[in-house]
């Protein structure tokens, strides 16, 4: 067994070393935390996913949530560097031996960056069957059209996971047969023909729009086999939505362990606001739905890594884990009163980086519709 | 040549200390404990020695509870070669006085034959500064203390003292016990590879008694109490009224 402590404390002590004035200040500039997501790469923590053979720990997703938690509770923003962990996922389960001896050692090293993929488009969000880019066949490759929205991270990225479609819509009689899964080259691509335009948002986490307007992707490309990339997309997400939640954890602790810090040394009235009840159980009740939240999430990791089923476990990890955090955080700005609002308390940068994941990798409603219709049975609603 | 890195787990240096309801001593139940900062300093220092090609084996000891397993393994993953724990107590709070901790270091260096000890100039829970000093007389070897820099040639260790005056640099014969000062290094932490390779690494548990040392208890502590809380400041209108403030704090 691994001593999970150890990763916590190596965690914490990049992230101390980095503090959390940094991540203020990335925020405020919109900066990518570049020399960040290099350490925690050659440190081995965003490779723990990937096996032992291609130069990773070869570790278990469990694992990889202690990394991403601990990351959140110092205060860091998880989401500029988990996807380096978990995108290569899709290469991993069904790349050739020789697309992942080529690729994954050097994702492990950080020599390659893989942390975006694009799968999303303009008019089509979860309803994934509905996306419009197409890969052309050609002699020695592909040639790409269409529109991507929401691809995070694409410019701090070598490589990226893209979805399109091979087929045109209706032409085969499975609705989630035509899709291909490609490994691009960004670079490459760019000077192909490849746009990317950002996304100015709410946080700092370098959204961008690409535009691929004939853009050329040689053969080898290809992951998996053609018109069946649909599941190689899909059978990544469980891992995503159970990293994501438990990022949730972090940033609930994060905002828990605050508002008792300030709680106990602010005075007002003489006494210490933590005194009043109206203060404590708020805090008490974040704590306990983070604890509870936390157990699922655990157990979600658990299946996964038991390599057993965990849609509903995932869905609902995350559903439990970001509502937790949420509530923490609008705790914390209360518990803060007017200073929650000053940038240099941190509580709300991350008030507004928790807020995404009610929204992100999938919506509240959408995991609520999931559970009733694949969980209990109740019957289809769109 | 092998390297003997003691190290203690003592309460973490974030944590605020508590003193406990009888005035015994701080209270250590259920609160963070680390690696002894300073302590951290020699591993890294041995460490770097061993990189530079001038140590071979570097052996991490830990004198004190069960749970001091944990300081071990971390002591691993950052690049001990192999570690030995010394169970002397099961109480937490025992903490073991430094001249048990020498003659068991002592007992410990006639078995494993290191040619150098790298120690912390002191814990930071009793802040003694006492045991390497005592090690190095109980040995009969040379002794430097609070190395601010280290450099090892031959049989000669050449280190920088910190002293009150300034810096001090001496040359000591090794077989030496040096301990280390807070500016020799700033240690690195364990990275996941290396987390991973500390589980293969042999950390052997032993007793007190089988090194022949009995452990006693020859210190008292009479009380233990929090500082002082501060109290308020003045705010003084002019330095008339400062000056005469400080003649009446500290006479004429």
């Amino acid at each position: 067994m691994i001593d999970t402590k150890q990763i916590r404390e190596s965690v914490a002590t990049i992230c101390q070393k980095y503090g959390e004035e940094y991540w203020r200040n990335l925020d405020k500039k919109k900066e990518y935390p570049t020399d960040f997501v290099k350490e925690m790469t050659t440190s081995g923590f965003l490779n723990i996913l990937i096996p032992q053979e291609y130069g990773g720990a070869g570790l278990g997703l469990k694992e990889a949530c202690i990394v991403l938690e601990e990351l959140s509770l110092q205060g860091a923003h998880a989401g500029a560097c988990h996807a380096q962990m978990y995108v290569m996922g899709t290469l991993l389960r069904h790349g050739s031996d020789k697309q992942k001896k080529e690729y994954l050692p050097r994702i492990s090293s950080g020599e390659l960056r893989l942390q975006s993929f694009a799968v999303t488009e303009p008019n089509s969000g979860t309803d994934t069957t509905s996306i419009k880019t197409m890969a052309k066949k050609t002699n020695d490759g592909w040639i790409i059209n269409g529109q991507k929205v929401w691809i995070s991270r694409v410019e701090h990225s070598d490589l990226m996971i893209l979805l399109a479609r091979t087929k045109p819509q209706g032409a085969l009689p499975k609705k989630t047969d035509g899709f291909s899964v490609f490994l691009v080259d960004i670079e490459q691509a760019k000077e192909s023909g490849l746009k990317i335009v950002k996304i100015d948002s709410m946080i700092n986490h370098h959204s961008c729009e690409l535009f691929f307007d004939d853009v050329f992707i040689p053969d080898e490309s290809i992951i998996g086999e053609e018109d069946k990339g649909f599941r190689a997309i899909m059978d990544g997400m469980n891992a995503e939505r159970i990293l994501i939640a438990s990022e949730c954890i972090g940033d609930g602790k994060y905002f828990i362990e605050k508002s008792v810090n300030y709680a106990k040394t602010r005075k007002i009235f003489n006494r210490e606001i933590g005194m009043n009840q109206g203060i404590q159980f708020p805090i008490a009740e974040c704590y306990s739905q983070i604890e509870a939240a936390s157990l699922m999430v655990d157990k979600a990791a658990t299946l996964f890594d038991e390599g057993k089923k965990c849609g509903a476990e995932a869905n609902m990890a995350k559903m439990l884990a970001a509502d937790a955090s949420w509530k923490a955080g609008t705790t914390a700005m209360e518990t803060f009163g007017g200073f929650g609002f000053s940038k240099e308390y941190d509580i709300e940068r991350k008030f507004r980086e928790t807020r995404l994941y009610q929204t992100a990798p999938v919506s509240r409603n959408l995991i609520l519709s999931y559970i009733a219709e694949h969980v209990l049975n109740l019957p289809r609603s769109f | 040549m092998k390297i003997l890195v003691p190290v203690k787990r003592v309460l973490d240096y974030n944590v605020k200390a508590r003193v406990k309801a009888d005035g015994s001593g701080i209270d250590l139940a259920n609160v963070k404990m680390s690696m002894n900062p300073f302590d951290e300093i020699a591993l890294e220092e041995a460490i770097r020695i061993k990189e530079k090609g001038n140590a071979e084996e570097i052996i991490a000891v830990s004198i004190g509870v069960q749970q001091n397993q944990e300081t071990l393994r971390t002591a691993l993953a950052m690049g001990a070669d192999r570690a030995i724990l010394v169970v002397a107590t099961d109480d937490v709070h025992n903490d073991i006085e430094p001249l048990t901790v020498a003659n068991i270091l002592a007992a410990i260096t006639l078995k494993e034959g290191p040619s150098l000890i790298l120690c912390g100039k002191q814990a930071i829970d009793n802040d003694f500064n006492a045991t390497a000093q005592m090690l190095s007389a109980k040995l009969k070897w040379s002794q430097a203390t609070f190395a601010s820099e280290i450099d090892v040639k031959d049989d000669i260790i050449r280190v920088t003292r910190e002293v009150d005056g300034g810096l001090q640099t001496i040359d000591a014969k090794i077989p030496a016990v040096v301990s280390v000062d807070l500016r020799l290094n700033e240690p690195r932490y364990a990275s996941l590879p290396n987390i991973m390779k500390a589980k293969r690494k042999p950390l052997e548990e032993i007793n007190p008694a089988d090194l022949g040392v009995e452990i006693t208890q020859r210190l008292k502590v009479i009380e233990t109490k929090e500082p002082d809380s501060r109290e308020a400041g003045l705010i003084l209108e002019n330095i008339d009224q400062l000056v005469e403030k400080i003649q009446e704090n500290v006479g004429g």
